[in-house]
């Protein structure tokens, strides 16, 4: 057989895997990757501006379409530059390969011209990764990688490929469907453990639905299962940030986010629950509060794909270890199979209703200066009237605000980053959803400190002409931080303030995009529509209330029934003990 | 505000695992990124083509711990099984030291005779020194090593612990 170079396989393994597009930058140890590119047309490459971009790009592209996203960097700086994103879809499961190229094997350990370990580097921050030392490994590795990727938990796997082995030839021929010898994830729950999770459901009065990322993950499927159970069962729903829009937020038995900044009536239904069934969530310290006052009086049925979130924070009294939708699809079956009907939840809806008509997510009204949770009301309503919206957001009070006050229908609409909390995610991964969803109205919603940490990207979109929109929250605060000073630290506003913030819209306009300033709540509406009409990119700096709070809250070590709803109930100091949380 | 300690017990943990670069970074990288503790940790090659290797890790926590510890090692690719041998047991462990004592006279007599009484071997000798091999739990060393020091330790060294089920069938 006719032998390759590593890098022509490399380019055919990604073709025979469906890959479409490549978010890159070359540099020094991956030119032969490059220069295969050059010949394989069949194979789009994003130019990003730096790497970090790209691997974002790479996850907005992921969550957005459902296939798994690539990134393709140089050794050394692009590798480390890299790491934030990788850790990124780690923390929040989303499918993606980043290949790296590396120093030649010779010269790994030398200290050699843009070398760094970078296997050593990402091991914990990657699900799995290699450095391929031959090139006649490379094939199997790459379809490996792509498996590990996207199947189980999905997640980031790096492929390191020093630069020798881009240019040395094997033999290349698609390999054949494989087992592997060690990794084999459960998809398919235990029947016995489906029966007790019917029986805990049927039985329950006060149950609750608690969904989160893994039914995204788990494909569009799940998220109709999701739907379905909820309807034969009539029990409420709640999700994390990651889950939204699995669940229709327009539907009647929604009750909001749960967590920090979730709704009253979400987190007090949690909280007086008989049962909890968790869906593909993981009770992040961000949605369960305190410890020991999460949920006392609920059984908790934990349905996750990844054995080890199972008892990690909080103990469940039933493990349902299995892909989502396979697991609600064995539920459905048995509740219909057992003739199961919707228990008598009035009383339960009943107490429900009290806590939602609290009316939690009011803000004060202005006319004189735009609230920001006004601002993403209003680009909700606007929006609504294209075909289809993908939301992204940075990480701070916009995020909060954003996924309090715009409602998500559909899964794979909403693009954030929950685990890690990465300031910088929201731009790029806009390009990236952009890129696979050319059609769509993809709007980033930004803070205008996270912005400015990936805004070199706006060259990226201005290349590619993809006609994505930033939509910046202006209150020239670090907006999060602040609040936290305000309520903790007797608002010393330590280092907070966004100074020397560019001229937007000038910054637009450098670019060849269209910039546009909204600066009072006139302005408000007619702003966001010309955002929508416009074909091209566009930024929008609104300048809203700079000291508005993001409420609801749970403080750091409270419990769910200890939500903060306004001001007024703010102290401005914390315990020690509250203070040393995250 | 002061940090809270937490209740701990000791649990003998096997592991196969395929045998390829940077798997020992990987499993010992896991423990310092989580916080979990390392007492002991072995590891070689079983298998006649040096594809799998068995790691055996000492490793103590609260049991909410230990659970986690072993989901956590579990869901590493190239870990084939992970076996509590602790939760599983009976099982055997042993532990091999080398210990290098010296002295004349008197102390070495005492030193030749807790040998025996402890079952270790004498693997190497001069006038003035011996060097002992001994196996066996973790306990049955350390109570040697610590004879071993009033008489004239140099130095001691250990290869940790490994373990298996006992009975016919495999871990």
């Amino acid at each position: 057989m006719a032998e390759k170079s590593g890098a022509d396989i490399l380019v055919e393994c990604l073709i025979d895997l469906g890959v479409e597009v490549v978010f890159g930058y070359p540099g020094g140890a991956v030119l032969p990757i490059y220069d295969a590119l050059f010949n394989h047309p069949k194979i789009r490459h994003v130019l990003v501006r730096h790497e970090q971009g790209a691997t974002h790009m790479a996850e907005g592209y992921a969550r957005s379409t459902g296939k798994p996203g690539v990134v393709l960097v140089t050794s050394g700086p692009g590798a480390t530059n890299a790491v934030t994103g990788i850790t990124d879809a780690l923390m929040d499961s989303i499918p993606m390969v980043v290949i790296t190229g590396q120093v030649p094997t010779q010269l790994i350990g030398t200290d050699a011209f843009q070398e760094a370990d970078t296997v050593g580097i990402t091991r914990h921050c990657t699900k799995h990764n290699y450095l391929v030392k031959s090139p006649n490994k490379l094939a199997s590795v790459i379809h490996e990688a792509f498996h590990i990727a996207t199947t189980g938990r999905p997640g980031p796997v790096v492929i390191d490929i020093p630069k020798n082995v881009q240019i040395a030839t094997a033999p290349y021929e698609k390999p054949e469907t494989f087992e592997h010898a060690s990794y084999r994830p459960q998809t398919k729950a235990d029947p016995a453990a489906i029966a007790s999770a019917v029986e805990m459901l049927a039985a329950a009065r006060r149950p609750i639905f608690y969904t989160g990322g893994g039914v995204i993950n788990s494909g569009p499927e799940a998220s109709t299962l999701l739907r379905e159970i909820a309807a034969l069962t009539g029990a409420p729903v709640t999700s994390t940030l990651m889950g939204l829009g699995a669940y229709p937020a327009s539907a009647p038995q929604w009750v909001g986010m749960l967590g920090m900044h979730g709704t009253y009536e979400a987190n007090w239904a949690m909280n007086k629950a008989d049962l909890i069934v968790c869906v593909g969530a993981r009770f992040d310290d961000r949605v369960t509060g305190r410890l020991d006052a999460f949920a006392p009086n609920a059984k908790k049925i934990h349905i996750d794909i990844d054995r080890s979130s199972i008892n990690k924070t909080v103990e469940v009294d039933l493990p349902v270890i299995a892909d989502v939708a396979s697991a609600l699809t064995d539920m459905i079956a048995l509740w219909k199979d057992r003739g199961h009907k919707a228990a008598d939840l009035s009383e339960w809806w009943a107490r429900i209703d009290g806590w939602r008509a609290r009316n939690c997510l009011a803000y004060p009204d202005s006319h004189e200066e735009i609230m920001p949770q006004e601002a993403i009301a209003q680009l909700y309503k606007a929006s609504r009237s294209a075909k289809d919206v993908i939301i992204t957001t940075e990480v701070g009070q916009h995020q909060m605000w954003a996924a309090q006050h715009f409602g998500f229908d559909e899964p794979n609409k909403w693009l954030t980053s929950g685990g890690l909390g990465t300031m910088g995610y929201g731009f790029p991964a806009a390009i990236g959803a952009q890129v696979g969803n050319p059609d769509s109205l993809v709007v980033c919603v930004a803070g205008d400190a996270s912005i400015q940490m990936n805004i070199q990207e706006m060259g990226t979109a201005t290349q590619y002409r993809l006609p994505v929109k930033i939509f910046i929250l202006n209150n020239e605060y670090m907006g999060m931080v602040r609040q936290w000073q305000e309520l903790t630290y007797e608002s010393r506003y330590s280092n907070s303030y966004s100074d020397s913030l560019p001229d937007f819209v000038k910054l637009a306009e450098a670019y060849g995009w269209t910039g546009i300033r909204i600066e009072g709540p006139q302005e408000l509406e007619a702003g966001i529509r010309q955002m929508i009409d416009t074909p091209g990119p566009v930024i929008v700096d609104c300048r809203v209330a700079k000291l508005s709070n993001c409420f609801p809250m749970i403080p750091s070590g409270a419990a769910h029934t200890e939500m903060l709803l306004d001001p007024s109930q703010v102290e401005g100091i914390m315990s020690d003990e509250a203070k040393a949380l995250v | 505000m002061h940090i809270q300690e937490e209740y701990s017990e000791r649990h003998v943990l096997s592991l196969t695992v395929s045998n390829e670069a940077g798997i020992l970074a990987r499993i010992a990288g896991l423990f310092t990124a989580r916080g979990y503790n390392i007492d002991s940790l072995t590891v070689a090659d079983i298998t006649p083509d040096h594809a799998i290797s068995r790691i055996t890790i000492v490793t103590s926590g609260p049991p909410k711990v230990i659970d986690q510890i072993i989901a956590q090692l579990d869901r590493l690719v190239p870990v084939h099984k992970v076996t509590d041998l602790t939760d599983n047991g009976p099982f055997v462990e042993r532990e091999l030291a080398l210990v290098k004592v010296a002295g004349v006279g008197e102390d070495r007599i005492e030193a030749l005779r807790l040998a025996d009484v402890f079952r270790a071997k004498v693997v190497d000798t001069t006038i003035e020194s011996f060097i002992f091999e001994i196996t066996g739990t973790t306990d049955k060393i350390d109570n040697f090593v610590a004879l071993m020091r009033q008489i004239g330790l140099v130095e001691v060294g250990r290869t940790g612990v490994v373990g298996l089920i006992r009975g016919k069938e495999p871990n």
